[in-house]
């Protein structure tokens, strides 16, 4: 299925890793920018949120209140745009008190201990 | 800074044509830039710009054409969902010609 | 198949080393560079740590940004190899894929 609309060139295995929060600096914006371009290649994206990056995945956030765009909502658009394996690791959440009823998107949880092994499956990480 | 005219007001934009806020936008805006592209809005047209401002709203980004295409034949029906049409009814590209219509930014992964 | 991880900030400011080495896999690398290049010097609450660490993966320091900062190759934690640019370069030449841990 996934293949049905690649017509050729190289398709790379790419994982987008997010530690960081939203809002305060630029990164996780960028990044989801960045998941958004490259989705237009037919490449196989992964996205993988750990430490704070797990906050870029948080239910409700209103950053509207400091009259920044809310660009959390865009997350819920990465389906139709094929991008639809987004990974969370179960400790970053733990750590921050949260679980998966708290994020905004469905998520495939993976353990601390399983996350080098997930990237070992990857040709190109881009840290965010 | 550019800006365009509508029923008197001026609206700033950016040099490619698009709002500068989006919430400047009004219908008017629309037929101001289709009037600008020698191009005149049908049904079918609105129906694209609708689209587009809901779209917005619910998931804050501008779709790509992929996006868009599959995301019309979805509401409209299969016959819609091709690039065919899209282009036929905004020859400068469906993203960008009717994303600017519409008041939204130029839209991401577009070039 | 095998990541080089490279750590470019302090561990005594940033939390980025930490969050790496629980996260590497037997057979990937570490290389400290810029301001991570401290926690290569022995004696500090990361020798222990990168000790163990070392038993896992290969662990490089950046020779430049150790020795701008006052250190010796000598002070360098058990296991640590220095690498040069030329190094750097090779040493992302012969991993799979780069994981910087910004």
């Amino acid at each position: 299925m996934e293949d049905e609309e690649y017509a050729g060139g190289v398709q790379k295995k790419f994982i987008y890793i997010n530690r960081r929060a939203p809002h305060g600096t630029v990164y996780a914006h960028e990044a989801l920018e960045t998941v958004l371009i490259g989705a237009a290649f037919d490449q196989d994206v992964s996205m993988l949120f750990i430490d704070d990056g797990v906050y870029q995945l948080k239910k409700e956030q209103r950053p509207d209140s400091l009259e920044m765009k809310n660009f959390s909502k865009a997350f819920k658009a990465l389906e139709m745009y094929d991008v639809e394996k987004l990974f969370v690791e179960t400790e970053s959440l733990q750590e921050r008190g949260l679980n998966e009823s708290d994020l905004l998107v469905d998520v495939e949880l993976v353990a601390r201990a399983k996350v080098a092994e997930l990237i070992d499956q990857q040709d190109v990480v881009l840290s965010f | 800074m550019s800006s365009i005219e509508v029923d008197g007001k001026t609206l700033a934009t950016d040099e490619e044509g698009y709002l500068e806020n989006l919430s400047d936008w009004e219908p008017g805006v629309a037929t101001v830039m289709a009037e600008i592209d020698d191009c005149e809005l049908t049904d079918n047209h609105w129906e694209v710009i609708n689209f587009l401002r809901e779209y917005y709203e619910e998931y804050q980004i501008a779709p790509a054409v992929r996006v868009l295409t599959k995301a019309i034949g979805k509401k409209l029906g299969k016959e819609y969902g091709n690039g065919k049409y899209l282009y036929e009814l905004y020859p400068y590209g469906p993203a960008k010609q009717a994303c600017k219509y519409a008041g939204l930014p130029k839209p991401t992964g577009c070039v | 198949m095998s990541t080089l991880n490279i750590v470019n900030k302090s561990p005594f400011e940033k939390r980025s080393l930490d969050q790496c080495i629980t996260r590497t896999s037997s057979g990937d690398a570490l290389l400290l560079i810029e301001d991570a290049v401290v926690a290569a010097v022995s004696g500090t609450a990361y020798d222990a740590p990168l000790t163990e660490a070392g038993q896992n993966m290969k662990l490089y320091v950046l020779e430049g940004d150790l020795a701008a900062r006052g250190f010796a190759d000598s002070e360098m934690v058990n296991g640590f190899t220095p690498v040069d640019y030329k190094g750097f370069v090779a040493l992302v030449a012969e991993h799979d894929r780069v994981h910087s841990w910004l």
